[in-house]
């Protein structure tokens, strides 16, 4: 140790590092990368974790929100005035609007207000004013992006139901909610003064209540809780409760994943550099062992020399690591631009001193546990080497146990920081586990690719060709190296675009002749025939027109559930025991329905229990049985029922589907609505339909299809930032690694073009000769990617998404054509003084 | 006798392993060498010239047998502890220079000294007069890249005299050099050898080189074959 901090050490490490600047510049230069990755994300995360402390109350409007799907009964709302403070209700519910200017229709969210929600926060719209005057002007405040996609102006009209309002303003910011979830439900205020005149709330809509509490005083959030507890089993219905810290925990939460998500991205990025250090040190420290065998000749100790490359790898570490730092800082004000859409803040960007510190530490840290092996190999290195040079690799000198030790090392350095970076030691080491197995397979599939080509070597293609492709092989080589992370990037980049590429693909049942493409619900029993006969004028044939009752489960074999919920050793599913269940009957099943188990009965007996259908997966929640007894209480009138059969649904099919199936002759009498599949034979036709419906029945929603293949594009292309992020680190490392490997090689590319121009090269075959070889390594990193990644997009395809896979081939070319083309690009710009210079002249700068 | 010898090889043997088969570099090799004498070790490719010299100079273990060193014995030295042997008592000129590429000539003169933990500004000024005896006090801010061979073999001379070392080791210091400039570093070496008093040990293949010591030991096939002095050492240079 002491050696590390002996002066002379320093010195010769300061006279080492003068004159190869330029090579230890593009050491560092995958660290900085790395550590900026870093440090804009643990920064960002940093504000973002601020923004939300310091906007705790504004992520919820109030400081206290109850929720019910049905009005609030008398007891309730007595609890209400109980409570006092000031009080703010919102009515919300799905349905369609109009707008009568271009006949445009769009299921929104319609949110008809009543007091001065948000307490906390400001409803964003432009006008300004419009949130305070829309209530008593009578107008609406329409989303701002709605009214993007539809031309609609302020002062324009939206219908509502059967009210038309002018439009007040459009809505830019909601307190607590992702700009995101407009594409979803875009939202529609109005006033609650005006929702009965809208005659939307009807017999089964989805709706919910919701009161918001500004307290004056501090209250004890814990005796509501209790209170409102008791008050949902004494009504037998959902109360649903929310306070500011339960809604700063969920924000939290899930920033808090998203944040480790992109924590891990950075370090991706941090340890591909970390392998680009690892590369070029390498050979680094291979071109020393004659200074450091000369060194020992005279007299240093082996700790001597070892502390002179030892005190370069920190340093240059550190000084990589401060300039990546510094570039984190400021990457950190480019990253809400790209996740703004997703976040229910606006982030207030700080510096952050902690991922300042975490970014110095761990970028030294990196490029001191990468440089571990070539540098303990040096200690080894005999003084004998000044007498006789080497031969081969310097990490050859250390013992297998030795390599495992410090592998070893390496891997749980990388766990400790994984979980240091996500507080969760299951995730790290599943990172870590990951990663060497994506580190494992790319290097396996690199390494039987190289196999392969020098196996079938084209022996009669022309000498360029053969001395271009030979040269990847050529001794201490890092084409595996520059493989896996080239490989890497591509890996990233092409499973992305084929995993979207699967899913529209197979979202795009809209496009496909016979397939459903507008769905109609909502439809109250004497609007049915109304709804059908417009299908049938617009030429859109009924594929299914089925009525729909809402229930929920009041008692499984023979307890209710209540008490079941109380019960923790229940095997059954909270939200299966909890949910309102939307049945339908019929007398058979139809094609997207398989019995597995007992026996589909179709006509209820005239007296007894109801047999009917489970669907598989509710079947597993509920861990039902054949024969087990169930109690629906279907809108007030308890329905006993047994489990006659256990169905196969497919689910993904464009239709309604049903967890519980009712056999015909029980629910005829039960309140109901109707659901309508249909297929219009074009967009035009089909926003004529949804135009007719809105006008005539405007309760009714539609969902168009087609539009929802549009949002989950919308969804995947926002979302796929992170993705790409991630992806262009890589890329960026690892043509980085390519440059540094290049800058390595270098005296050894000029002795080998040097050797060739004697002998009579040309200075264009030269160049040819290095254009193959930069072109095999970019096509064989680009092969290595598209290998993996197509195995893991089939994977994914068979196991996740259920669909078979086939990859698009323009990803394969594109991929390969930019992947290949920078490794040339970035290749023979490194090269250029081998081909540009006179041998000699080359020869005497460049054999330091 | 033994109190004179600066050096002393006893039975050394040295063997290695190629694949499955055992080599046996050097065979029970003895020899001692006198202070302030010069002698070359001589012999074809792969006698095991160099071998020896690395060993006598304590770069590698041998198999079996003993060196001893300005009367220390290398045996149970560790590497470190040889490595100070080396800094205080021998000097190295090597066939390929080995000047440290990214120092100045004056740097690369300075190092065994600065090894000792001496200040740069304290061995500057010795440096710089060996540089100029050796003729390059004008290109002591050089790197060896802007150095000719002979230039830079000037600058290896230099730094294996400026810790005044009681051996000198040469492997083959003329082997890359043409002829005319190989006399002249020849010269260089021996008078500097005899200015300092320093014992030389060199290895060559160089029959007229090797003439200019005042013995001549022959290796064969790891075996000592010949040792004979051409000129016997006075008294008073063996004291």
């Amino acid at each position: 140790m002491s050696s590390f901090f002996s002066q002379w050490s320093w010195k010769m490490a300061w006279r080492d590092a003068r004159s190869n600047k330029k090579r230890l510049f593009v050491y560092i230069s995958a660290i900085i990368i790395g550590v900026a990755a870093q440090v804009a994300i643990t920064s960002f995360r940093d504000s973002l974790n601020n923004t939300i402390n310091n906007q705790s109350k504004s992520l919820l409007g109030a400081d206290l929100e109850i929720e019910t799907e049905q009005p609030p009964p008398d007891t309730l709302t007595t609890y209400f005035d109980e409570l006092g403070g000031e009080q703010s209700t919102i009515t919300e519910f799905p349905s369609m609007v109009l707008f009568p200017k271009s006949g445009g229709t769009r299921l929104s969210n319609v949110r008809a207000l009543a007091g001065n929600f948000p307490f906390y926060g400001t409803l964003e719209t432009v006008p300004i004013e419009a949130a305070s005057t829309f209530q008593s002007d009578t107008t609406a405040l329409v989303d701002q992006s709605l009214m993007t996609q539809f031309g609609i102006q302020v002062g324009d009209s939206i219908k509502v139901g059967e009210v038309t309002f002018p439009i007040g303003g459009a809505v830019t910011k909601v307190p607590g909610e992702a700009a995101a979830a407009a594409m979803i439900g875009p939202r529609i205020f109005i006033p609650q003064t005006m929702l009965d005149s809208t005659n939307l709330v009807q017999q089964g809509s989805r709706v919910e209540y919701k009161r918001y509490f500004k307290f004056t005083d501090s209250r004890d959030m814990s005796a509501i809780e209790a209170r409102v507890d008791s008050l949902q089993s004494s009504l037998e219905m959902d109360i649903d409760i929310e306070t500011v810290e339960e809604r700063r925990e969920e924000i939290g939460e899930a920033v808090g994943n998203l944040a480790k998500f992109l924590n891990l991205v950075g370090f991706i990025a941090l340890l591909l550099g970390g392998i680009g250090v690892a590369s070029s040190i390498h050979v680094y420290i291979n071109q020393k062992i004659s200074t450091a065998s000369v060194l020992r000749c005279f007299g240093a100790s082996s700790n001597q020399t070892m502390s002179i490359f030892l005190i370069q790898a920190i340093v240059l570490g550190f000084a990589g690591a401060l300039a990546g730092t510094l570039l984190g800082v400021g990457i950190q004000y480019m990253l809400p631009g790209l996740v703004s859409d997703f976040l229910p803040v606006n982030v207030e960007l700080s510096i952050s001193w902690l991922s300042i510190g975490l970014g110095l530490f761990t970028g030294t840290g990196v490029a001191l546990v990468f440089a571990l092996l070539p540098l303990l190999a040096l200690r080894k290195a005999s003084p004998l080497y000044a007498l006789r040079s080497m031969v081969g690799s310097i990490t050859s000198l250390l013992s297998n146990k030795t390599k495992v030790t410090i592998y070893a090392a390496i891997a749980l350095t990388v766990m400790g920081y994984a979980t240091l970076l996500t507080s969760d030691w299951m995730v790290g080491g599943l990172f870590t586990l990951g990663m060497l197995v994506a580190f494992g397979l790319l290097l396996f599939v690199a390494k039987a690719l190289m196999m392969l080509v020098q196996r079938f070597f084209p022996t009669h293609w022309s000498y360029v060709w053969r001395q271009g492709l030979a040269n990847l092989y050529r001794p201490n080589n890092q084409t595996a190296t520059l493989m896996l992370s080239l490989g890497l990037g591509m890996l990233l980049v092409s499973t992305l675009y084929f995993s979207q590429d699967m899913l529209m693909e197979e979202l795009d049942f809209a496009t496909r002749d016979d397939a459903p493409n507008l769905i109609l619900f909502d439809i109250q029993p004497d609007q049915n025939e109304g709804v059908n006969q417009i299908l049938k004028d617009n030429n859109s044939p009924i594929l299914q027109n089925v009525p729909m009752v809402t229930m929920r489960l009041d008692s499984l074999r023979g307890r209710s559930s209540d008490v079941i919920d109380e019960d923790s050793t229940n095997k059954v599913n909270d939200w299966a025991l909890r949910r309102e269940y939307r049945s339908t009957y019929r007398d058979s099943l139809i094609d997207s329905e398989t019995l597995t188990k007992g026996e589909w009965i179709g006509q209820a007996p005239a007296d007894g229990r109801v047999p009917v259908s489970a669907a598989q997966e509710i079947a597993n929640d509920l861990n039902l049985s054949i024969g087990d007894s169930l109690t629906f209480d279907v809108q007030g009138v308890p329905v006993q029922a047994y489990v006659a059969s256990v169905r196969k649904v497919d689910f993904q099919r464009v239709q309604p589907n049903f967890f519980m199936l009712f056999p015909t002759g029980v629910l005829e009498p039960a309140p109901q609505i109707y659901v309508t599949v249909s297929r219009a034979p074009n967009a035009e036709v089909s926003s004529q339909v949804q135009q007719a419906v809105v006008q005539e029945y405007p309760n009714i929603s539609a969902i168009d299809v087609s539009r929802i293949l549009e949002t989950v594009n919308q969804f995947i292309d926002k979302i796929s930032f992170a993705v790409q992020f991630m992806a262009l680190f890589s890329i960026i490392t690892g043509l980085i690694v390519l440059a540094s490997s290049v800058a390595t090689s270098r005296f050894q590319r000029i002795k080998e073009s040097v050797l060739l121009r004697t002998i009579g090269a040309s200075k264009k075959q030269i160049i040819q000769i290095l254009s193959v070889e930069y072109l095999f390594l970019g096509l064989l990193s680009a092969f290595t990617g598209l290998i993996l990644s197509v195995a893991a997009t089939w994977l994914l395809g068979y196991f996740y998404f259920d669909i078979t896979f086939t990859p698009n081939l323009w990803v394969i070319v594109l991929g390969t054509l930019i992947v290949t083309g920078l490794t040339i690009l970035i290749g023979m710009f490194n090269s250029r003084s081998v081909y540009k210079k006179t041998p000699l002249e080359v020869l005497r700068v460049e054999a330091t | 006798m033994a109190s004179n010898s600066i050096l002393e090889v006893t039975n050394l043997t040295q063997k290695f392993r190629s694949g499955d088969r055992e080599l046996t570099v050097l065979d029970h090799v003895d020899f001692s060498v006198e202070r302030g004498t010069t002698c070359s070790i001589v012999g074809p490719s792969g006698s095991g010239k160099t071998t020896l010299l690395g060993l006598c100079a304590g770069l590698d273990r041998p198999s079996s047998g003993e060196v001893t060193l300005n009367g220390v014995p290398m045996g149970p030295l560790t590497e470190d502890e040889r490595a100070e042997v080396r800094n205080k008592h021998v000097g190295f000129v090597f066939q390929t220079f080995q000047l440290v590429p990214t120092l100045t000539a004056l740097e690369n003169v300075m190092v065994p000294l600065e090894l000792r933990g001496m200040k740069s500004k304290d061995v500057k000024h010795d440096a710089e007069e060996l540089l100029t005896k050796v003729g390059l006090g004008d290109r002591i801010d050089h790197y060896p890249t802007q150095l000719s061979g002979g230039e830079q073999q000037r600058v290896a001379i230099a730094r294996a005299f400026i810790n005044e070392p009681k051996i000198l080791f040469a492997d083959e210091p003329t082997g890359n050099l043409d002829s005319e400039t190989g006399e002249t570093i020849e010269q260089l070496l021996f008078d500097l050898n005899k200015a300092s008093g320093t014992t030389l040990v060199l290895v060559t293949h160089d029959l007229s080189l090797a003439e200019q010591c005042q013995r001549i030991i022959q290796l064969k096939n790891g075996k000592i074959f010949k040792d004979e002095w051409i000129d016997e050492p006075a008294v008073e240079q063996v004291k």
